[in-house]
């Protein structure tokens, strides 16, 4: 079981996922709105997303756990 | 002493290094012998090896724990310390320390290259009186490294531990190259952090490879085995020359991965695209040499080719963090360029930058001072240095990537750059908040509009050209061919920054 966190504060702005979706390493699962920018992140690991814990408009802090992953 | 053995016979029971059981341990951890080490570093596996005979008369001690070589890497001199752990864990009694002081010398006399293969368990706390203290104790180990420090390349491989005091050799070399798994680097184990802080921790999370190459940035490459570590260390090297006096020589040149880098770059400046890819089209294929690619990702630094001759590239990374500088990446690009500038390689910025973070977590991390750093470093580098701007450059992340007013041989924008304090939506709002505020609602979004394009017209890259605020305009796909001439027109560079005897250095 893997997790995805944030690399930085910010808004969520797009959720590329939903939950039962299988991800690769380097996937952009969420793009966060920050500094004007769009920042992507992507998954550290593969596996299916079991739980996303942000929605879109949502703030999120730097290194929250945003999905999980089994 | 009874001469009862034969020559031969007593080198070949050093060169077999300690008792069976601990070679055993290190094979099951993916460990080699300390001389296959050697063999695989030196071109041809040959070398001279000064103090074999160290401590022979003692029982269970062949060459004190370390093997101090000197012989050819990349057709090169270069002299290498590299300890032994199937002796006492390679840990340092004083004829170890003695013989590394010797190679460290050597190396200074020679001005060659010194190589730090480490893989000890640090002091011989039995054998502290004779290696700790004195003039030629430990401390001078460190003591010649911070001399050698810029007059020759020191590169350190860790296969092992390097622990307590020895956890400070890699950390004044100038690259760390770390074997996932095995290598680790903590000034006190995790046995001693529960014993005297009361703190539980495993040794990889609190000093593996892995946490210092992402989190602590102590670390600058990681590797997944001992091969591969010395292969890198061995690539590394080709970047650079044997000592501050010369340069790097220009290699064969090659052709850079086909990519269009002007379609890679979008036109909304918000939008992220991958700053590894623009280097890939941009430096000669395959050689591009990432330093720190797992820590502080927003900036990335490494060296590369342009038609053979070698540059050290800075680059911001929009696809991570938005390309925001922080005070790690500032720290990261401080570094990086000292490195460069010590050894008369010419610097590349790549800019595509919202600016420094801020916020009360960076703040309280000292931005500011970790910024001046990176200021500093850029502003001091009297190599040849050329900065091209390719789309956003605000704020002070302008001035950290080699703007306009920091002395670069030339400030190249592509027409996709745009430079200001910031961008057009933070401008608007903090220079008309109060109006937006006092408007209709039905004519705030069109005001809004209005001023927003009245201030990207002022930022536009040409009235920025007309009033010699870069040098040139350059489309994305003839920036190599720029910057083959442009940087050999400016080898003969050669400049005094400033008399005194040394900055005070902000850190």
């Amino acid at each position: 079981m893997a997790e995805i966190k944030t690399t930085m504060a910010g808004n969520v702005w797009k959720i590329n996922i939903k939950t039962g979706d299988t991800v690769a390493a380097g996937d952009e699962v969420v793009i966060l709105e920050s500094m004007k920018m769009e920042i992507p992140i992507e998954s550290e690991a593969a596996g299916t997303v079991t739980e996303i814990l942000v929605e879109e408009g949502s703030f999120v802090n730097e290194d929250e756990v945003i999905i999980k992953l089994d | 002493m009874k001469l009862d053995k034969s020559w031969q016979e007593r080198v070949e029971a050093i060169e077999q290094g300690g008792i069976k059981k601990y070679h055993d341990a290190n094979e099951q951890k993916g460990k080699m012998f300390v001389r296959e080490r050697l063999h695989s570093l030196f071109d041809d596996g040959t070398w001279k090896e000064d103090g074999k005979f160290a401590n022979a008369e003692a029982e269970g001690l062949p060459a004190d724990g370390v093997i101090t070589a000197i012989g050819k890497i990349d057709g090169r001199t270069c002299c290498v310390m590299a300890n032994d752990s199937t002796v006492k864990a390679g840990s340092w009694g004083a004829k170890t320390v003695e013989k590394i002081i010797r190679m460290q010398e050597t190396a200074m006399k020679l001005k060659v290259p010194m190589f730090y293969l480490v893989d000890s368990a640090g002091a011989r706390i039995t054998d502290q009186i004779d290696m700790f203290p004195n003039r030629r104790g430990a401390g001078r180990i460190f003591h010649n490294q911070v001399k050698l420090s810029g007059m020759v390349p020191q590169v350190c491989i860790l296969f092992g531990p390097s622990a307590a005091g020895g956890a400070y050799i890699p950390s004044f070399c100038d690259v760390v190259i770390m074997v996932e798994g095995n290598a680790s680097m903590y000034l006190g184990s995790p046995r001693m952090a529960e014993m005297v802080i009361g703190e539980k921790v495993s040794l990889e999370e609190m000093g593996g490879a892995r946490m210092h190459c992402s989190v602590s940035g102590c670390g600058d490459i990681l590797v997944e085995n001992e091969t591969e570590g010395i292969q890198k260390a061995r690539e590394y090297f080709t970047y650079m020359p044997e000592n501050y006096l010369h340069k790097t020589e220009k290699i064969k040149p090659f052709a850079p991965e086909q990519l269009d880098l002007e379609k890679l770059v979008p036109d909304n400046q918000n939008m992220p695209f991958d700053m590894l890819q623009f280097i890939k089209g941009l430096v000669d294929k395959g050689s591009f040499f990432e330093i720190k690619a797992l820590f502080a990702k927003e900036l990335i630094t490494g060296f590369a080719r342009i038609n053979g001759s070698t540059v050290g590239i800075i680059a911001n990374q929009p696809k991570q963090k938005g390309g925001i500088l922080f005070h790690d990446s500032a720290d990261k690009a401080a570094r990086f360029i000292t490195l460069c500038d010590a050894f008369q390689i010419p610097l590349l910025f790549l800019m595509d930058v919202p600016g420094f973070m801020i916020g009360t977590k960076v703040e309280r991390a000292g931005i500011i001072r970790h910024g001046a750093k990176m200021v500093a470093a850029m502003s001091s580098a009297t190599v040849p240095k050329i900065s091209v701007i390719i789309r956003k450059a605000y704020g002070a992340g302008l001035y950290a990537m080699g703007g306009p007013a920091f002395e670069p041989d030339s400030c190249i924008a592509l027409p996709t750059a745009q430079i200001a304090v910031m961008g057009p939506e933070a401008a608007v709002n903090a220079v008309y908040a109060n109006k937006i505020a006092a408007l209709d609602e039905k004519d705030r979004a069109d005001f809004i509009a209005d001023k927003r394009k009245e201030y990207q017209e002022n930022i536009d890259v040409y009235r920025l050209a007309s009033e010699l605020i870069v040098d040139d305009i350059i489309p994305g796909n003839a920036l190599r061919e720029t910057l083959i001439e442009r940087y050999e027109l400016y080898s003969s560079k050669e400049i005094q920054f400033s008399g005194r005897k040394h900055p005070v250095y902000p850190v």
